[in-house]
């Protein structure tokens, strides 16, 4: 259907994205709060965002979301959401008890200049925090950056407001995950185990946003770090940022407040990226990588060396978020595949110099992010350049039905599939399960298309 | 409460101050009205959206528009083709399109960046009209949308709509007016040429999964010429010239009432308020348009035999249904309260009672009906959440729940089947037919095998 309203020819647009391949801070801010044990996300502005916000949670996740809001009349819009973020506070704890309440700013606060700091400070400093409860708060105007901005802030604080240091330091590492997956959070805590290193990772969506069916609606379903946990992680002897977008904000805000040391890798999508996880994890906790490990890799390389030709020179188009893209764009040079068209609409320096340098091994490739870059441009490049393989959230399956390209769901949102929160995308686990998927749609593809004398049981 | 690990919500109060937006009908309880049409309280985890929401839902079938929404890129993103509204030719509204305003465009305003936005994509385009949508922010910012809007339409010569829709202006609701008053603006610009004195527009039908469509033809077959559907399949040519109609029916949702209101005002075309769904308020929709016309009793006529021929095909399933369905217990809760009627009456047809009832937006009058309606023993709930929605379904051991997306996995978790009546579901609900699936939907969710392993209220009865 998009396919007659997009013209072939690109031109350069001057203040209007069609088809973003982005959405809003809040949203990240919501999904890593609930990565704490007891932690009710609360969104400081009018109930349309938030509503929006958990409407798209819940389909991605297929999970209730829970999250409050201040509830922004055209009063709280000209005087100031002050008194609506006290109330909010002084009711939710009446009411839904929560062990913490994670505030974030939507557009609308951060513009009338709402400030969270002073706001929660004054809720504490009149007594409308019960003792043994927190209110933090993160700053996330979608006026800036985007979905992952939020993501990243919300994490800082949290760490920011609860980590403390006792001056002795444990024997843990710290983990500090950028935006992924409650399966991927599941993998790194199973692979630190296997490695036998021990870690704190947070935020922790496994359990919260892959509860089980229990025949009750739990409101703070049993995962997610705990408060006495995160209060810890300041006396942890490193960190480890998984994603320099999403998680080292973090990491450097811990440096700075408790000394910890930090390494920041990338998020171990793909054999390369996850040799570096494992080896960062394993320096960390001083440990050597189990032979049961080498043998997973084994598998991988295995599959990887069996199938090469069916991936050697595919051309690929590809979207979705930096921590996700930059890993994932070398996992696909590494299969021999041609990353070829690559957007996303988070803007960022750092993501665009590191996006340069693994492109060398890409020539011609085009590479756009921020505003403008967006799922139209990407259709326009897609029908200059055909490629075989498009890879990125659900909203691709506009451009593969169109072009009747082969089409891998990966990132957020996915609001059509399942898997992508029950199956670890990353490690080698999740290494091996995306060759898998970008190889089933290539050959379906191809026994799809094959001319009749060609169309063979072996392939 | 405190130091327990887990809260269910079996254990949950009732959130203070939302006392009288909850009634339990029972021989003594109270008389009063239960409290509606307030905003929700702060802190509240509420089930409902904003005034932007509300218009982009009434505005988002007019096919061969284009829709921008200025403000940052979330609002435009979380309603890019959410709505299975479909269109029988151009899919203009289903794209996204955004200012996609920046950290600068908020200091320094956004008018600049709309305007050349408009200019770009009306040239691209060529559409036969724009809606420029205004979020929370630039209310905030003050951008003055409607000089934006004028500027464009005179040197594009197409209309180019402003949509007041600033999320905190007020509820859904008033989006609902917002953009009532946008396409006002359109109605009585086109010619009236060749408009049957036997004609309707149909008004707040959104063509989710092609039911307008099927509305559409019901009438067509009594001999009723649709001059314009508002706004599903919508077009801007229709809408323009839709005063020539003689009557408006306006769907139970209620979202387009104020049009059809100040149609009658400024047009003298009278209009009519029914429901597409089940078969009692289906049948009655079509009688209703047929009486409009005493003179031609052909009309009436053609209608009782697309009501007889229709529920004769259904009838023999819809036995089958009922049979299995009968004594299980319905919870609702959906946007409007009208459709909370419908939706009573319906169930009833196949042998289901309704224990708990809500809406998100439901008036005075709405809940005094609903009220009336109700058995004995029926919760009342307006604005409510999942925590009380949660709450009753267990207490009063409801089988099914009719909702939305944010209530489908609640229900799941609870052990309880689910049918969405809102915007998301893929099969037409309304007409004949609509009934048919809807009580085929209802009775495969009851029914499935799953609910064996998953135990309900935790395993507890
Ligand atoms: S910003 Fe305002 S208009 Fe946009 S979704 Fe939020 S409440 Fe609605
Ligand atoms: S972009 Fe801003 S106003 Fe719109 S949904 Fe996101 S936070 Fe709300």
């Amino acid at each position: 259907m998009l396919l007659r309203h997009t013209s072939k020819e690109v031109k350069e647009r001057e203040g209007l994205t069609i088809n973003p391949a982005k959405t809003c801070q809040p949203i990240g801010a919501m999904y890593a709060a609930l990565g704490i044990h007891g932690c009710l996300p609360h969104s400081h502005g009018s109930q349309g965002c938030c509503s929006y916000h958990r409407s798209t949670l819940t389909r991605h996740y297929k999970e209730p979301v829970m999250a409050a809001t201040s509830s922004f009349t055209e009063g709280a819009s000209v005087f100031g959401g002050q008194a609506n973020l006290l109330s909010a506070i002084e009711t939710i704890f009446s009411v839904y008890d929560p062990e913490v309440i994670a505030v974030h700013s939507t557009c609308l606060s951060e513009t009338i200049g709402d400030d969270l700091q002073q706001i929660t400070k004054k809720a504490s400093d009149d007594g409308k925090i019960p003792e043994g409860k927190y209110v933090i708060y993160a700053s996330t105007p979608s006026f800036v950056g985007s979905h992952v901005t939020g993501y990243a802030n919300m994490v800082v604080g949290m760490t920011e407001q609860f980590a403390v240091s006792t001056g002795e330091k444990n024997d843990k590492v710290n983990i500090i995950a950028g935006w992924m997956e409650p399966s991927d959070m599941r993998e790194i805590k199973s692979l630190a185990s296997r490695l036998g290193v021990k870690i704190v990772l947070f935020p922790d969506t496994s359990d919260v946003l892959d509860a089980p069916q229990t025949g009750k609606h739990e409101f703070y379903p049993k995962g997610g770090i705990t408060i006495d946990e995160l209060k810890t992680v300041g006396d942890s002897k490193s960190s480890i940022a998984v994603g320099c977008i999403t998680a080292e904000p973090a990491a450097v805000a811990l440096d700075k407040k408790c000394k910890v040391p930090f390494e920041t890798v990338d998020m171990p999508i793909g054999l390369s990226a996850t040799d570096r996880f494992i080896m960062a994890l394993s320096k960390a906790g001083g440990v050597e990588v189990p032979a049961e490990l080498t043998a997973e890799r084994g598998r991988l390389v295995d599959v990887m060396a069996d199938m090469e030709q069916y991936f050697y020179g595919k051309k690929v188009a590809l979207f979705g978020d930096p921590d996700q893209l930059m890993p994932l764009t070398e996992f696909l040079l590494d299969l021999g595949m041609v990353p070829k068209h690559i957007v996303s609409g988070t803007p960022g320096l750092r993501f665009e110099k590191r996006m340069k340098e693994i492109l060398e091994r890409a020539p011609g490739a085009n590479f756009k992010n921020g505003p403008q870059a967006d799922m139209f441009l990407m259709h326009q490049w897609i029908k200059n350049e055909p490629v075989d393989l498009l890879i990125g959230n659900t909203y691709g399956k506009y451009i593969a039905r169109d072009e009747d390209i082969p089409f891998v769901r990966f990132g957020f949102p996915i609001l059509d599939r399942i898997g992508h929160s029950y199956f670890p995308n990353i490690g080698y686990a999740g290494s091996l399960r995306l060759v898998e998927k970008i190889l089933g749609v290539l050959m379906d593809q191809q026994d799809r298309t094959a001319l009749e004398e060609k169309f063979e049981l072996v392939m | 409460m405190k130091g327990k690990e887990v809260m269910d919500t079996q254990n949950i109060s009732l959130l203070e101050g939302r006392q009288k937006q909850v009634y339990e009908k029972t021989a003594g309880a109270p008389e009063g009205d239960i409290a509606c049409e307030k905003t929700s309280l702060s802190g509240s985890v509420s089930q409902r959206a904003c005034v932007f929401c509300g218009s982009r839902v009434v505005l988002y079938p007019v096919a061969d528009a284009i829709h921008i929404v200025h403000g940052p890129i979330g609002c435009a993103a979380y309603t890019w083709d959410i709505r299975g509204a479909v269109s029988s030719g151009p899919e203009l509204h289903r794209l996204s399109f955004s200012s996609d305003l920046q950290e600068m465009d908020v200091i320094y305003g956004g008018e600049k960046k709309l305007y050349k936005s408009l200019i770009e994509l009306i040239d691209q385009y060529q559409p036969k009209a724009a809606f420029i949508y205004s979020t929370c922010i630039i209310g905030l910012i003050g951008d003055d949308i409607d000089a934006v809007c004028k500027k464009v339409a005179k040197e594009k010569g197409i209309p180019v709509l402003p949509v007041h829709s600033e999320g905190f202006k007020g509820t859904k609701k008033d989006g609902y007016k917002a953009a009532c008053n946008a396409l006002m603006k359109l109605i009585g610009q086109g010619s009236t040429e060749g408009i049957s004195k036997y004609s309707i527009n149909i008004l707040g039908e959104f063509n989710l999964a092609g039911e307008a469509w099927i509305i559409r033809e019901y009438y067509e077959k009594m001999g009723i010429q649709v001059v314009a559907t508002m706004t599903g399949d919508g077009r801007i040519d229709d809408i323009r010239r839709s005063h020539g109609a003689s009557l408006n029916v306006v769907q139970c949702s209620g979202s387009m009432t104020t049009l059809a209101k100040e149609m009658e005002e400024k047009y003298g075309i009278p209009y009519i308020r029914v429901s597409y769904f089940g078969f009692e308020d289906m049948s009655k929709s079509l009688y209703d348009v047929a009486q409009h016309f005493p003179e031609r009793p052909d009309i009436m006529e053609k209608a009782k035999e697309i009501v007889r021929d229709e529920i004769k095909q259904y009838y023999p399933e819809m036995q089958k249904f009922k049979a299995a369905l009968t004594g299980k217990k319905a919870a609702i809760y959906v946007g409007g309260a009208f459709k909370t009627f419908s939706l009573i009456k319906a169930l009833r047809t196949v042998g289901m009672s309704v224990v708990l009832a809500g809406s998100q937006t439901g008036n005075k009058q709405d809940y005094k009906n609903l009220k009336e309606m109700c058995d004995e023993g029926t919760v009342i709930v307006d604005d409510s959440n999942p925590v009380e929605l949660s709450k009753f379904i267990l207490e009063k051991e409801a089988d099914l729940l009719i909702g939305g997306v944010k209530e489908r996995p609640i229900a799941f978790k609870l052990g309880v089947a689910f049918c969405d009546h809102n915007h998301e579901r893929k099969i037409p609900l309304a007409g004949f037919i609509g009934m048919y699936y809807f009580a085929k939907e209802v009775y495969e969710s009851v029914m499935s095998p799953v609910w064996q392993f998953a135990p309900r209220k935790g395993g507890v009865k």
